[in-house]
């Protein structure tokens, strides 16, 4: 795969206040990359950058293969699309007069035969007439969206496309954003939704003024968290020692309380397991359990959240280890 | 420049101006306010009245409709960067290929020719109606009034000034109503120099009409220059540059 968007040492200050710190990462073409960080972050101030709407103060990037530059700003406007944090659309003007002004910037031959498309493809094609100003947040939203679809982008950037949305429409637009994948658009998705990040991204990178860190979901959570098993048995191992300690996958464990209540007839015990690979050290745990005679209910990986990355990068690790230390109480 | 690029601008400027009520009525009740004045007063001179008094009044009647060419300009280019930045629709339509001269241009003349328009039809409404129902002296005076013939060349120049001074404004304003109401201020010196003129302060004759009009001319020219230069996008977007 070829790089959609090569960014390097990228910096931008305003005054005294610096935005985007020495931020470097590549997306790949055709993949949907989220960018995640708190507000004020930096990541529309990144955006707009890539989108040549911002001169960066220093460093260098290009998208779809064009440098963002001065010169290049142009080339690269004809190949992406932006979807900025509010649609941006005229009110007082309908959908397809909206739509129809950007195919007209953007110079498309086929106008009416390409908005048509744009429309269909968010499920607007009955609503054209409609005054934008008439229209939902999440219609908003799928408009603004239509819009980007027009000029066929390499590159689309997407700033918090579900923000303010209800469940429902966002789930919508996050449908529509994954099926841009199979068109082979490359997606710059920022958004401090981690839930949706983790839905629809093949890889994130998390952002706060400097990048803390890029990748896909599972592969920070290997980096940032050891990995670990939950045993649940029927009843108190009488000797977990004997048990555990003698299974080489296995790095330490410890007893918890056990996540599910426990029936009226009966104590159910929950057990924490360090493992280097729990795929390799589920089946060796539960020979050892059945052997030692437990009623074993429940063996499972426990997985932390994009959240709990997202906050032991973002808020370091004395809140991340709080929100451990609530989950394990809970328990 | 790309000439369709600019129509799509012009094309989309006159969709919503003919959709905002704010500007309907700005465009249709200052010149009906401005029409009527002076036409009252010309239609009031008698055969009788005094020549100083008579004077006074064509030569204001001449003057006020002249305003019509900078406040109905000034008002809409006000809004036309800083509006635009209120609602969030200028972000998207910078990310398009569209360059700054032709968002100038294109925002300029959707301005331009309908305050032009207006102009001439509240002069030529006033004409008209002079001619028509004053008593033949003040029908005459106006007829043959120099001021009357210099409106035509100054109405362009001067909407022209206002559109450029409302633009530069509007790309620095951070609020609509400050856009405004600046924006109305610095359209002012060059309709005080045509009061000067109208107003027979200045003798209107051909020489100082014809070097006004050429040093309007040069500042609306340079004026246009340095909009462009304000249309950069990164202080279009965060009002400022950094």
């Amino acid at each position: 795969m070829s790089a959609a968007i090569e960014v390097s040492h990228l910096t931008k200050r305003f005054g005294a206040r610096t935005a985007v710190d020495d931020v470097s990462f590549t997306v790949q073409a055709g993949e949907i990359f989220g960018f995640l960080g708190p507000n004020g972050a930096g990541k529309s101030t990144t955006v707009r950058m890539l989108g040549g709407l911002l001169a960066p103060t220093s460093g260098a990037a290009s998208v779809a293969g064009v440098p963002v530059t001065a010169d290049g700003g142009d080339q690269v406007r004809q190949r992406i699309s932006v979807m900025p944090e509010t649609p941006g659309l005229y009110l007082k003007l309908s959908v397809a007069e909206n739509l129809d002004y950007f195919a007209r910037l953007y110079e498309i031959p086929d106008r009416a035969a390409r908005i048509s498309q744009a429309l269909t493809a968010v499920g607007l094609a009955q609503r054209a007439n409609d005054l934008c100003g008439t229209l939902s947040k999440g219609l908003r939203q799928r408009t603004a969206l239509a819009r980007t679809l027009l000029n066929d982008p390499q590159v689309m950037f997407l700033d918090e496309p579900t923000s303010g949305l209800d469940p429902a429409a966002a789930h919508e637009v996050l449908t529509l954003i994954g099926a841009l994948r199979d068109r082979g658009v490359t997606v710059f998705l920022t958004t401090h939704r981690l839930d949706e990040a983790e839905r629809v991204c093949d890889r994130v990178a998390i952002l706060n003024t400097t990048l803390r860190t890029t990748g896909h979901p599972d592969e920070l959570r290997q980096t940032l968290f050891s990995r670990t098993l939950t045993v649940i048995t029927a009843a108190r191992l009488p000797d977990p020692e004997a048990v555990f300690d003698g299974l080489p996958s296995v790095t330490s464990w410890q007893q918890v309380p056990p996540a599910q209540p426990a029936p009226p007839d009966g104590a159910l015990a929950g057990y924490l397991l360090a493992v280097q690979d729990p795929v390799r050290a589920a089946p060796a745990v539960t020979r050892a359990l059945v052997a030692a005679g437990a009623d074993v209910l429940q063996i499972a990986e426990q997985r932390a959240s994009l959240e709990e990355v997202y906050l032991q990068l973002i808020t370091g690790e004395e809140k991340a280890a709080d929100r451990s230390g609530k989950k394990g109480a809970l328990r | 420049m790309n000439m369709s690029r600019i129509a799509a601008v012009v094309r989309k400027e006159f969709a919503e101006f003919r959709r905002n009520r704010f500007v309907v009525m700005t465009a249709s009740i200052l010149p009906v306010v401005f029409l009527i004045g002076p036409t009252a007063q010309i239609l009031a001179i008698k055969a009788t009245t005094a020549s100083a008094a008579f004077d006074r009044r064509v030569d204001y009647s001449l003057f006020l409709p002249m305003l019509v060419s900078v406040f109905v300009p000034a008002m809409l280019a006000a809004w036309s960067v800083v509006g635009e930045r209120d609602q969030g629709t200028l972000e998207p339509v910078l990310t398009t290929p569209v360059r700054r001269a032709e968002l100038v241009t294109g925002k300029a003349l959707a301005i331009f020719l309908p305050a032009l328009l207006i102009s001439y039809v509240v002069y030529g409404a006033f004409f008209a109606i002079t001619q028509l129902f004053a008593v033949a002296p003040a029908a005459a005076a106006v007829r043959h009034a120099p001021q009357l013939y210099a409106a035509l060349v100054f109405i362009p120049l001067l909407s022209a000034w206002a559109i450029w001074a409302g633009m530069a404004i509007s790309t620095r304003a951070n609020d609509t109503r400050v856009a405004y109401q600046l924006s109305i201020l610095s359209s002012l010196p060059p309709v005080a120099i045509a009061a000067l003129f109208s107003f027979n302060v200045i003798t209107p004759d051909f020489t100082s009409a014809a070097l006004f009009a050429a040093g309007l001319l040069a500042i609306d020219c340079a004026a246009c220059f340095g909009v462009s230069r304000l249309f950069d996008r990164e202080r279009l977007v965060l009002g400022t540059r950094t």
